[in-house]
């Protein structure tokens, strides 16, 4: 269950950002922005000749003692940004792809949409029930 | 929130119990009938009622807002189970049963009559047809309540005079009908009754409150699409009704007291079958969208891309983010375009749009597009889900009442649902509540609320699925075979080992080529490294059958949209095709025959030499010509003994018998090309130098040109046996019997074969060299030797 989720356009400019609305919502954006910073790294890290082979999922991008950020990008530079409470242990890895795996269809889904300019904000109900989904549950 | 916990039961049943009340979707239901209603059904002392309300902080609030009504719920199975009513209780009170609420007849009626246009159906038949409760209803456990029956229904006509909304409906001797009704159920055999019954009644008076608010046709609420199914009930005895729509209620009811409002379900069949689904398209409708259909895209089995849907849907000025949403609901299958079912759902939303109603969260279920090879299971969950979805959530869907045991299954898509269906009824932070609440259920299966579209997306490309696996294992199962049945079996086999062995080992083949320079000749080795090449599409399905295509999964469905596994279906089909194309060119190679004349086999001559080789030690000469076949070339025409013939003939023979099964791809090609005639002629010459004076001079000019020396020949022997052997392995290879349709054992036997002779090679071919290098140490020595020999000759 994650505590922020962020998808940033090609251009690193947020297209989507939702946090759970308990805490400061600045700090998740700050952390999100600080994290590309670590994916653009990773990506390049990787190289030029790697890029058809190069792992969509980026893992763990930098932890902090309160929680923890998970990169993911696609091919087409479109990355995924989730933040994870630290304390919540209980999260694998293969949980945390298969977020970005449903993040990543969804976010294919609103691609398909012929009214949906790439690079607009996300707006879509659809992709906005699955994150809540996926978002920690706070009473 | 005060924090009550509540069972995954209890969530549903409350939240049903909260849509029932919320009658304007407002999402906090005042304390108006609806809720005093079900408070007196409840059948509680009025004060009790009073308590409650305090508790729940409704009576602060003013209203009843869905966490006060959560807890006011907990409180009336509190009370009714006979604790005092604490707030403590709430959540330390465990297995509490849910509260039950009994409504009286007199009630429905008067309820009906003020809110039905239409006349009541006989009152006689209500306590019959009750539409099927939603599945989670069976959870309901009843205790017994008909002995508080009255001296509830006599406390909760209390609290209705004194809380603050309420108008009083009901008079004390309705308490008697509830006696009476109680004894009629048992009567009517109905002790068996699903609890839910009462439920019912409230639930299905919704849809009257929703349908008489709004324009039937367009209600906001979208009232249950499968009402008229609801008309059907009304025909069939109420019992056996009853009965067959819960028979798995039926054993976890214990005395339920329904009053059910069969009059309100009679009335709501009535209501209902007198307008059709909101979201029903019209016949008319239905053919005008079709018309606009046909004026983008002629072909009505075609699809609209989204570029064309978008410009054609832009001219109906809606909003882009309505439009986008619209897009979502109606595009099924998520392939951006739209087929005639999910344009005219498309056109359908945007006509109700237009009209001012608001878009649901989720896609009515007469919008569905018609869904060919759904899995049933997944249809009736989708179905039930969307009915849902459309019609009042605390309603079970009553299509669904002649399955009964469906409903269970269906329960956890209705629940999710209906939550879902507050979130479109009022998106607002109330939702987030709501998720909250149905946490419990939601995360029990999570894939099912977000997979829900999944298994329908999958449908379409299903079918493409199964049209590409048909085109690919129907082209699988002719490569296979064809190449087999095209050219000899050699040929097939040979390509097959070339192709596995290139499959398998990609690089392995690389350095099975590098080293095949080495040890045999480069130019055979480069022909097989093409023809491995050429046929290194024929590998993935020859040897190995082609990945199956990505199943359409949630996360890849995409991929069966887009034609990438068309692509990839076709292009090893393609180069199958192709590499089927190319093997037939090549000249299929003779057959050695075991133990026949070498001649028939255009190689025999140098089986014959290798075996000779192998069985003559002493001929060794040829090993640096072994290790050369480049030089057999020029010995290739220079001509044959015949009395190596001869001897070859026999050795042949013999080898032929030693090694059978032996097979080198390498030389196998290299026989395909011939070159083993070079090879063989080779052989011959340098057979015939071993130890046969007349057969010296021939080798010579081989030797001239290699590398090797003449001193060579002494320790060449010492190679002739490892060569030998080589040699035999060689040429048994061609021995081996064709064989016709082949299967891949052999290809794999002859792929193990090919490495083995690989390694021989190898190892061959290094020992050669470090001989070579001895050999030329000691030249040296010699030499030296001779030098110092020679100041004695001159003394």
């Amino acid at each position: 269950m994650a505590v922020c989720i962020a998808v940033i356009a090609k251009e690193n400019y947020p297209l989507y950002i939702r946090s759970v609305p308990t805490e400061n919502e600045l700090k998740f954006h700050y952390t999100v922005h600080t994290s590309l910073d670590v994916v653009d790294e990773k990506i390049s890290a990787m190289g030029k000749a790697l890029v058809d082979q190069r792992e969509l999922y980026l893992g763990l991008l930098y932890p902090t003692e309160d929680y923890k950020v998970y990169g993911y990008v696609t091919n087409s530079k479109v990355k995924f940004v989730m933040v994870v409470d630290s304390s919540n242990t209980a999260l694998r890895d293969n949980e945390i792809r298969s977020m970005f795996r449903k993040l990543h269809n969804s976010y294919t889904d609103i691609m398909c949409n012929p009214f949906y300019n790439p690079g607009d904000r996300i707006q879509s109900r659809a992709f906005d029930t699955m994150v809540n989904s996926m978002m920690m549950q706070v009473c | 929130m005060e924090g009550v916990t509540l069972s995954e039961a209890e969530q549903r049943y409350y939240c049903d119990l909260f849509s029932y009340c919320d009658t304007e979707s407002t999402k906090k239901v005042a304390s108006n009938g609806r809720v005093l209603e079900l408070f007196r059904a409840a059948q509680l002392p009025n004060d009790v009622v009073m308590q409650i309300m305090e508790l729940c902080g409704a009576t602060r609030l003013g209203y009843f807002g869905r966490s006060q009504f959560y807890i006011a719920l907990k409180l009336v199975a509190v009370a009714q189970s006979g604790l005092p009513l604490r707030v403590e209780s709430l959540n330390t009170v465990k297995d509490l049963p849910l509260p039950r609420f009994v409504v009286s007849k007199n009630e429905q009626e008067s309820r009906h009559t003020a809110l039905y246009s239409s006349d009541a159906d006989n009152p006689a038949s209500y306590s019959g047809v009750i539409p099927p409760p939603p599945p989670g209803r069976i959870q309901v456990k009843k205790g017994s309540v008909s002995h508080d029956a009255v001296q509830q229904r006599t406390s909760t006509d209390q609290q209705e005079s004194t809380s603050p909304v309420v108008s009083p409906q009901q008079s004390p001797p309705t308490s008697p009908h509830t006696w009476r009704k109680h004894n009629r159920h048992p009567s009517g055999g109905n002790s068996e009754r699903p609890g839910p019954g009462p439920f019912w009644a409230p639930f299905s008076e919704v849809q009257p409150g929703s349908s008489t608010s709004s324009d039937p046709i367009w209600s906001g609420h979208s009232p249950p699409p499968h009402q008229e199914n609801w008309v059907s009930f009304a025909d069939t005895p109420p019992t056996s009704a009853l009965l067959a729509m819960h028979p798995a209620s039926v054993q976890d009811q214990t005395t339920v007291r329904t009053v059910a409002s069969a009059t309100t379900a009679n009335e709501i069949r009535r209501q209902s079958s007198s307008y059709d689904d909101p979201w029903k398209i019209t016949d008319e409708q239905r053919q005008y969208y079709v018309n606009q259909f046909k004026t983008i895209q002629p072909d009505l089995n075609g699809f609209i891309p989204g570029s064309a849907a978008k410009e054609f849907f832009t001219k109906s000025k809606l909003p882009i983010l309505e439009l986008s949403h619209i897009w979502e609901l109606s595009d099924f299958d998520k392939d951006g375009a739209l087929t005639l079912d999910e344009f005219c759902a498309a056109f359908h939303l945007v006509v109700a749009r237009k009209n001012g109603y608001d878009l649901p969260e989720k896609l009515p279920e007469s919008l569905m597009p018609k869904l060919i090879d759904l899995e049933d299971s997944t249809e009736v969950g989708e179905q039930t889900g969307e009915v849902g979805y459309s019609g009042s959530p605390a309603e079970a869907p009553p299509s669904k009442s002649p399955s009964m045991p469906s409903l269970n299954q269906t329960w956890p898509e209705l629940n999710q649902s209906s939550e879902q269906w507050e979130t479109f009824s009022e998106r607002s932070s109330s939702s987030q509540t709501l998720t909250q609440f149905d946490s419990n259920i939601a995360p029990a299966d999570p894939d099912t609320a977000i997979v829900h579209p999944v298994p329908i997306r999958m449908t379409p490309s299903k079918i493409h699925m199964q049209e590409m696996e048909l085109k690919r294992t129907g082209s699988d199962h002719a490569n296979p075979t064809s190449p087999l049945l095209v050219k000899p079996s050699d040929l097939p086999e040979e390509n097959k080992m070339s192709a596995s062995v290139k499959f398998t080992a990609g690089n392995t083949v690389n350095g099975y080529s590098s080293s095949d320079s080495y040890t045999s000749d480069p130019e055979q080795i480069g022909n097989a490294v093409t023809r491995q090449r050429s046929h290194s599409g024929t590998s993935p399905d020859n040897t190995a059958p082609p990945p199956p295509p990505p199943r359409p999964h949630a996360s890849h469905s995409r991929s069966s949209s887009l034609d990438m596994n068309r692509s990839f279906s076709v292009t090893p089909g393609q180069q199958q095709a192709g590499v089927v194309a190319y093997p037939p060119a090549v000249p299929p190679r003779p057959q050695p025959s075991q133990g026949t004349g070498p001649h028939v086999h255009r190689s025999v001559d140098a089986d014959g030499l290798i075996a000779h080789t192998s069985t003559s030690p002493q001929q060794i000469p040829e090993q640096p010509n072994f290790a050369d076949f480049s030089q057999f070339e020029a010995f290739a025409v220079s001509g044959v003994n015949k009395e190596e013939e001869d001897e070859i003939e026999t050795h042949s023979e013999v080898l032929q018998v030693e090694k059978p099964s032996d097979s080198t791809s390498s030389l196998r090609v290299a026989k395909a090309d011939g070159r083993v005639e070079d090879k063989a002629p080779a052989n011959v010459p340098s057979s015939a130098g071993k130890g046969t004076t007349p057969l010296a001079p021939p080798p010579k000019p081989i030797r001239r040109r290699l590398k090797s020396e003449d001193e060579l020949r002494p320790e060449a022997e010492e190679h002739t046996q490892k060569t030998g052997v080589i040699a035999a392995v060689l040429a048994s290879q061609p021995s081996i019997p064709r064989s016709v349709g082949k299967d891949k054992k052999a290809i794999q036997a002859s792929i193990r074969r090919n490495k083995e002779t690989n390694t021989v090679l190898a190892r061959l071919n290094s020992e050669l060299q470090q001989q070579l290098k001895d050999v030329l140490e000691e030249r040296i020595s010699l030499e030296v030797q001779l030098e110092q020999l020679r100041p004695f000759s001159h003394l």
